[in-house]
């Protein structure tokens, strides 16, 4: 980044030179102000302002129809009410558990989905053509709603649906397989359909960047396949592999409608407690326990920045 | 190690990159091949290093054919045009990476990439990464990453083209330095044949997927086989005679009173200064018998005494004995 842009501004300061140089920097500071105001204002509307008035609306107090703008830290203490006993674990900890469950285990496969079909796309396709052509084959899912793409599992994996039948069918199974649908399994399998997309992007562009010649060059090197992979690709694409693991881990993390829709309304998540939180208008309550989430969340990808240094590597 | 190229063809589709050559490197040569872009030369070096394969024929390496062995097992290593470093993992890991792959243990392999460091002289640059060096720097890692396995013989795909002019001659030498310590076989692809000429034992002049000329550089300076030849190593004039073609060394045109019977009149169209000498382009005034511009190297204390500018003419001829002719 600074290697591009560093011949600019070195141009645009021998332009200043010729002119009076004080009052010709000072203008082009100003422009760059200009230049970022759009962004800020944005990130100032759309986040700063939400963020900021949800941790003081934690931390106001409510009652059965109003909320009071008086400082109390019992929305906290309710989150992490009997916590501390460690012999029953309370209901927050039950329900993050869950929600990490789930979070692991679409990370673990959109991951290993993602990383493939890139890889696929990025090494195996010649073509930039037939790569592009590919490449937006995966994106066509999202032509449609997050809603419909899960409740059209629904016809297939219900107790009489097409899998359950076509196994009938066939004879493999007497009688329907019970929890293809509204179980933890219909959960990860919604997750991973909806989210591996958000890993295939990130990884294939951090290998559209490798250069050819260094496959060749370990090849070269008496490298076999695998060890290309793991000492050349791999570490190559630590930044698209962070940068998805992001956004699989915020997106289900922060999910209910995927846990509602697909758990049958009977499976925990945090964000399914917040919904319900806000519908019984316990707005101080869900703020405080979006707080913990904001946390949380932020916990997991300083954990994964420990990995990988994404500013190094960008 | 000796290298061998038996009718070595390769084909994409319908076009044909490289026609059925046949070539030998004797162990230890310093070989160029040499020729234009689109020549085939790159695709020789890479069938030779089994990054490409063989369409027919046979590349021998040593006393055996290596069909489509890769390369580590063909005791060959390659040196990529645009070096190729892991940009991820410094020199010394760099250069330890074969090691790696064998499975030699940490101590051995980074000792044996210190050495090799050394012999390049960036054993104290070490611990960079190659965003951290110069070009000429990432360059002698990337030879050290070519030598550490101790390959028989080096394939080198154009390692000075990325250089600036000055320090290309500088690691031309070193080049030359390394190959001579090691007695490595070294096949070296450029398109300069001022590079070819000053490093090579064997120039090999390649040009539509065939070779116009393999030999040592005096040989192809004094006697170029084909017009082709002549013409890309340069300093040549190429004429044609009725009945056949003839090179003549544009240092050894004679000009004016010493032009001799066969001098023709010409009107002199560039003179440019080059130091030592002074090259003079001349365009003969009769042109039906299909005879092209001309260039004649003066000595500069020669054309001191006798001055040309554009537009003069002046006879052109050549001393009998410095015609060479050339075959088709």
């Amino acid at each position: 980044m600074t290697e591009l842009v560093l011949p600019t501004s070195a141009a645009a300061s021998n332009e200043a030179a010729e002119k009076k140089p004080a009052t010709a920097s000072r203008r082009r500071n100003g422009l760059a102000y200009w230049q970022a105001a759009p962004m800020a204002f944005v990130f100032l509307v759309f986040l700063v302002v939400p963020l900021v008035l949800t941790v003081v609306v934690s931390f106001w107090q409510y009652n059965e129809y109003e909320i009071i703008p008086a400082f109390t830290l019992q929305n906290y203490a309710d989150v992490f009410e009997g916590c501390l006993s460690l012999s029953e674990p309370c209901t927050t900890v039950r329900t993050y558990l869950s929600t990490l469950k789930f979070c692991l285990l679409a990370w673990l496969f959109t991951l290993g989905i993602g990383f493939t079909v890139a890889y696929f796309l990025a090494f195996q396709i010649r073509s930039r053509t037939t790569q592009m052509v590919l490449f937006l084959i995966c994106t066509i899912p999202f032509w449609t709603s997050n809603v419909i793409r899960m409740i059209s599992w629904m016809p297939l994996l219900g107790r009489n649906g097409l899998v359950n039948e076509t196994l009938q069918r066939m004879g493999l199974i007497s009688k329907p397989i019970e929890g293809l649908l509204y179980s933890d399994f219909s959960v990860v399998l919604a997750c991973v359909h909806l989210y591996t997309v958000f890993m295939i992007v990130p990884i294939f562009n951090s290998m559209a960047r490798i250069d050819r010649s260094l496959i060749e060059a370990a090849y070269d090197a008496g490298a076999t396949g695998w060890q290309t992979l793991r000492n050349v690709v791999i570490p190559l694409c630590k930044p698209g592999i962070a940068i998805g693991s992001i956004f699989v881990i915020t997106l289900v993390m922060g999910d209910f409608v995927t846990v509602g829709v697909m758990g049958g309304q009977q499976i925990a998540s945090v964000g399914k407690v917040i919904q319900v939180q806000m519908s019984y208008l316990q707005f101080p309550m869900a703020a405080a326990n979006a707080v913990v989430l904001l946390g949380a969340v932020m916990l997991m990808i300083l954990a994964l920045g420990r990995v990988i240094d994404l500013r190094k590597e960008l | 190690m000796n290298v061998e190229l038996i009718r070595l063809t390769k084909r994409y589709g319908e076009t044909t990159a490289v026609d059925a050559i046949d070539l030998k490197v004797p162990s230890g040569a310093y070989c160029c091949l040499l020729g234009p872009s689109g020549c085939g030369k790159t695709t020789t070096l890479r069938m030779i290093g089994g990054h490409e394969t063989v369409t027919g024929g046979e590349v021998v390496i040593g006393p055996r054919a290596v069909g489509n062995a890769p390369p580590a097992a063909r005791g060959t290593a390659m040196m990529f045009q645009s070096y190729a470093l892991f940009p991820h993992l410094n020199c010394r890991d760099n250069v330890a990476f074969s090691l790696k792959m064998r499975g030699l243990p940490k101590a051995e392999r980074h000792a044996r990439a210190s050495q090799m460091l050394d012999l390049v002289q960036m054993g104290h640059l070490a611990e960079r990464l190659p965003a951290q060096l110069s070009g000429g720097q990432q360059q002698r890692v990337a030879l050290a990453r070519a030598l550490v396995t101790g390959p028989k013989v080096l394939l080198l795909d154009e390692p000075l083209s990325a250089l600036d002019p000055f320090l290309r001659v500088k690691v031309r030498a070193e080049l030359k330095r390394i190959q001579a310590e090691l007695g490595l076989t070294f096949i070296h692809v450029t398109h300069s044949q001022e590079e070819a000429m000053a490093l090579s034992d064997l120039v090999v002049v390649m040009n539509g997927g065939r070779i116009e000329q393999a030999a040592d550089p005096r040989s192809v300076f004094e006697k170029p086989a084909t017009g082709f030849v002549a013409r890309f190593i340069g300093g040549h004039n190429v004429i044609r005679l009725p009945g056949s073609e003839i090179a003549v060394r544009a240092d050894r045109m004679r000009l004016g009173s010493e032009a001799g019977p066969e001098a023709v009149p010409a009107r002199v169209v560039s003179v440019e200064y080059q130091g030592t000498s002074v090259h003079v382009g001349l365009a003969p005034e009769r042109t039906d018998d299909g005879a092209g511009p001309l260039t004649a190297i003066i000595a500069d204390e020669a054309f001191a005494l006798r001055p040309l500018a554009l537009g003069d003419a002046i006879a052109v001829g050549w001393d009998a004995t410095a015609a060479h002719r050339l075959h088709g």
